[in-house]
């Protein structure tokens, strides 16, 4: 049986779901992140995103993500969903619960979680726009690059 | 970016993950433009270009990345 914290689904994302996962009795604090399907981008008005993921790599990179996250937070739970397929204006793309006993660190852990999946989690947005569709491409996916982890972290204090 | 998820080729045993991209550049030369931006994993963990290959290793090569 898989991890229910973290996961790659074709379903539609459920804040209340997943932020549950991760609250239990010694939390005082859940921090949430939704990433939505957003109607424009870089000019071009948007029609909607397919996602596409290397699914079991995903996954695991959500679990280092959570690891990585451990070791700078340790009270922190952390879950991390992310959506693939089509997924159409305002829809949630991705979910991250950050739960802990105090707010400081619940929201520093769900701010690295994003920030770390754009960077290292083997997903690609396919944009589809009034006029044409484009791969969009970001970051080299490198867990490994000290430098990308420290901007992240930086985003985060 | 080959037309197909998946594809099957035979490498020197010890070969690099390097050697397996340098070989479908020479078949794909629209892979070229990646080669700086490309990152990989062997099956289904993260890998470096120089990671040697064994037989029936799963190779993964991805592009810049774009989740969230």
């Amino acid at each position: 049986m898989s991890d229910p914290r973290f996961r790659v689904t074709s379903d539609p994302l459920d804040v209340t779901t997943v932020s549950s996962i991760v609250s239990s009795a010694d939390c005082g604090a859940v921090a949430t992140f939704v990433g939505l399907v957003r109607n424009e981008n870089g000019g071009r008005r948007v029609l909607w995103l397919e996602y596409e993921a290397y699914e079991p790599l995903a996954v695991k990179s959500f679990v280092r993500i959570d690891e990585e996250a451990g070791e700078r937070w340790p009270s922190v739970g952390l879950a991390i969903h992310h959506r693939v397929g089509r997924i159409a204006i305002g829809d949630a793309s991705v979910v991250i619960a950050a739960a802990s006993p105090h707010r400081a660190e619940a929201f520093a852990a769900c701010r690295y979680a994003i920030e770390r999946i754009k960077q290292i989690a083997p997903i690609w947005k396919h944009e589809h726009f009034e006029g044409g569709e484009i791969w969009i491409e970001g970051a080299t996916a490198d867990p490994m690059d000290e430098d990308a982890r420290r901007i992240a972290f930086g985003q985060c204090t | 970016m080959a037309g197909a998820p998946e594809i099957t080729r035979t490498l020197p045993e010890g070969s690099s993950v390097r050697a397996a991209w340098d070989s479908l550049v020479g078949e794909f030369p629209g892979f070229e433009d990646y080669t700086r931006a490309v990152s990989c994993a062997v099956n289904e963990e993260y890998a470096r270009m120089t990671t040697p290959l064994s037989d029936g290793d799963d190779v993964a090569f991805l592009p810049p990345v774009s989740g969230g």
